[in-house]
């Protein structure tokens, strides 16, 4: 009988929201520079809690109950990593990322080009995005859109509480300005999460330049992020039963869109259709559509479909359901590239 | 007089003229002031038992809007209790042509403006984003976006302006326009650039800022160094401090604010000092960020309540009260069972109105969905 073993790795059984604390937790024990700012971060924690206790540990200084201004909060960030800081801004609902648009578009994306790399803006940006909580105006959308299509930022969305622990570390930890737009309906899934002490950092950059397959299946590829993923895994276990093999695919980051992945898969199956809940007309999955027709011309079985939200504003939260892709029609438009 | 007090959250005085406009103590006795109690002379018994009446009922519909969504009839409610005086005080100040622009927590102006309340459930019932037609009541929309609707109100007023509808002395005729918004709001980018607009534009408008000591878990000291109404001067506008628990002393600061407004001498900023008792809204969780006692100071401040003396004081009799818990116990009843009845929309309403003009995106989208959603219906049929 052997006594030696394996350490067994540090993993806990997190929830999203406390997965993203724990991230910012290890980022600020790992770098003084690292501070969170944000409108009701401190003693409440965020409305979502996901600073819950960070202020209370770290100070005020460095978890710091903003005014109630977003364009104040993203220019100071910025103020603040010119001198030296790490920033990680807390929008509190995606609705409210407005005010500071002009500040994230045409300052923080621009700095470093502009000064022609001698000025880095390390600036995180966190905004709880997305629907499905029943919630009223401006407390469910999906903007990414909008930013990605602003060179110079980065866009990621974690799906699950292994990644969000990973990655809010590799956007505090990168150079360039990251918006992290975090899946308010999955804050309280829960999952392992391996949180040895290793440096999570060390990893690279790997959750904002890379696309995962988080189920492999040859008939169809489904690429989703952030709260899509979680449907799109349901549709596949759904599709099994009825012979159709879905292989998924969690892209992490919109903004870079690791496009080789995708085509990859798409390679293998010949058919691909994109989930989000953001509006399709001039949503990610339009450029997603445009690439890999172009690069997979002659592996496509059929026309690239696209699942998501209508041109419309964000419904009522009666109507939600009726807007959000679900698994029906997650599965209507795999129907369809398989009838061609 | 409020002054600073064990919630540390009122930035402390300066000056004497900011001294709190107060016309009503929370013990209920009248103060003579030099310049407002003469605006609150037409205010008799009949008035005042109106005023009381509003506060009453509003507040009743308050709480059963928060009991609703504690029993889920609403995704979420933003509670007015505690500031139905600054608002019943504001909101009976202006005249039926003014218009004014509420935030989200405006409960007591929507009665003032005549709105049929049960109307606002259905925006925190999660089936309408609106719920009202504006321009019926002149009483705009709730805005969820903090600060937005300072613009909005000043637009408004601008539009007032050209309309020559400031000035001219007729009072069916002049008109302006207020604008309600917390202490949190006063940080908001757009809130100082209304306050910018208004001022050198002279614009008939009156930025109603009710310091409920809170946005959300933050305090006031959060928001500003200054008291609030200094804000206002900053930008050379005639700024006010009232307190916002007196009925009384509200009516008699908008009536002013309103005439200085309507007679083409521009915006004035009123700082109402109240309390949010309540919640911020119905998700949110106060024992995080403050202490009971907080809440137990301002208690005694209660609105109603110090009305409810003076009456007694000036003669109002128990038929009046035992009256009003009848009609509030009715308007509960009655809010109860029109919430539960609140239809759900058809979902083809998602559609609707995204444009004044036929678009051919919006259709071809409207069309698959209804394809889309009657597959389903077939199979089920089928099945
Ligand atoms: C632009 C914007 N940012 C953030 C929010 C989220 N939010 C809703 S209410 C609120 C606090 C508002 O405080 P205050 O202006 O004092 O009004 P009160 O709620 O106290 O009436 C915040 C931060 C929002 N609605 N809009
Ligand atoms: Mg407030």
């Amino acid at each position: 009988m052997s006594t030696s073993t394996t350490p067994a790795p540090d993993t806990q059984r997190l929830a999203m929201a406390k997965a993203i604390n724990l991230g910012l937790r290890r980022a600020m024990e790992r770098d003084p520079k690292v501070l969170l700012m944000g409108e009701d971060i401190g003693a409440l924690g965020g409305v979502f809690r996901v600073t819950d206790g960070l202020q209370k540990d770290f100070g005020g200084d460095r978890v710091v109950d903003t005014p109630l201004a977003e364009s104040g909060i993203v220019g100071t960030a910025i103020g603040l990593a010119v001198a030296g800081y790490r920033p990680v801004c807390e929008i509190q609902f995606d609705g409210f990322i407005f005010p500071a648009y002009d500040q994230i578009t045409t300052q923080l994306a621009k700095l470093h080009y502009r000064s022609r790399g001698a000025v880095q803006v390390p600036v995180v940006i966190r905004v709880p995005y997305g629907g499905g909580i029943g919630a009223v105006e401006h407390h469910s959308e999906s903007p990414e859109a909008l930013f990605a299509h602003t060179a110079g930022l980065r866009v990621v969305s974690p799906a699950n509480p292994a990644d969000a622990f990973t990655m809010i570390q590799q956007a505090i930890a990168c150079p360039d300005p990251v918006l992290f737009l975090e899946p308010k309906a999955r804050y309280w899934d829960k999952a392992d999460v391996e949180v040895s002490a290793a440096d999570q950092v060390a990893g690279g950059q790997a959750g904002l330049n890379t696309a995962r397959v988080v189920r492999q299946g040859s008939d169809v590829t489904v690429a989703a992020y952030g709260p899509s993923v979680a449907t799109a895994l349901r549709a596949a276990t759904a599709a099994e039963a009825e012979g159709h093999s879905l292989e998924v695919l969690d892209l992490r980051t919109i903004s870079p869109i690791d496009f080789g992945t995708i085509a990859d898969s798409v390679h293998r199956t010949g058919r691909l259709v994109v989930v989000h809940e953001a509006p399709v007309f001039f949503g990610a999955g339009a450029e997603i559509a445009a690439r890999i027709s172009q690069e997979c011309f002659y592996h496509l079985e059929a026309p690239v479909a696209r699942v998501g939200g209508f041109h419309a504003p964000y419904p009522v939260s009666k109507l939600e359901h009726e807007y959000l892709p679900d698994l029906d029609r997650v599965l209507h438009a795999v129907d369809d590239v398989l009838a061609h | 007089m409020i002054t600073t007090d064990t919630t540390g959250a009122i930035p402390p005085v300066g000056e004497t003229d900011d001294d709190l406009i107060q016309l009503l103590t929370p013990e209920g006795e009248r103060v003579y002031h030099e310049a407002y109690t003469p605006r609150i002379e037409d205010l008799d018994r009949a008035a005042l038992e109106g005023l009381y009446r509003d506060m009453v009922l509003v507040r009743r519909f308050d709480t059963e809007a928060t009991s609703l969504q504690r029993h889920g009839e609403l995704g979420l409610w933003p509670p007015c209790l505690g500031q139905e005086a600054a608002q019943i005080g504001s909101g009976r100040a202006l005249a039926r042509q003014d218009y004014a622009f509420p935030s989200y927590r405006e409960l007591g102006v929507a009665w003032t403006r005549g709105v049929d309340l049960r109307k606002v459930l259905h925006q925190f019932r999660g089936e309408d984003h609106g719920g009202w037609d504006p321009a019926e009541h002149n009483f705009h929309l709730y805005t969820l976006v903090i600060g937005s609707h300072a613009l909005h109100a000043t637009g408004y007023a601008m539009g007032i302006q050209r309309d020559g509808d400031v000035g001219t002395g007729d009072p069916d005729r002049d008109r302006a326009v207020v604008a309600y918004f917390g202490d949190g709001a006063t940080a908001q980018g757009d809130l100082n650039e209304a306050l910018t607009f208004a001022a050198v534009n002279d614009s008939p408008v009156v930025f109603f800022c009710q310091n409920n000591h809170w946005a959300i878990s933050e305090p006031t000291t959060r928001q500003s160094r200054v008291p609030l109404f200094h804000r206002g001067r900053g930008f050379g506008i005639p700024s006010v401090r009232v307190d916002g628990n007196d009925v009384l002393a509200c009516y008699a600061v908008t009536t002013e604010a309103l005439e200085r407004a309507r007679s083409g001498g521009g915006p004035t900023f009123v700082e109402a000092v109240t309390y949010r008792m309540g919640a911020h809204t119905t998700s949110d969780d106060p024992t995080r960020y403050r202490t009971k006692a907080d809440e137990e100071v301002w208690r005694r401040r209660d609105p109603i309540d110090r009305l409810e003396v003076l009456l007694r004081a000036e003669g109002t009799g128990e038929e009046f009260f035992t009256a009003l818990d009848a009609e509030a116990d009715e308007l509960g009843e009655d809010v109860r069972s029109y919430c539960r009845a609140i239809p759900v929309p058809p979902a083809s309403r998602m559609f609707e109105n995204v444009y004044a003009t036929e678009n051919a995106l919006v259709s071809t989208e409207r069309e698959w969905f209804t394809e889309y959603s009657e597959g389903f219906l077939t199979e089920e049929v089928a099945r």
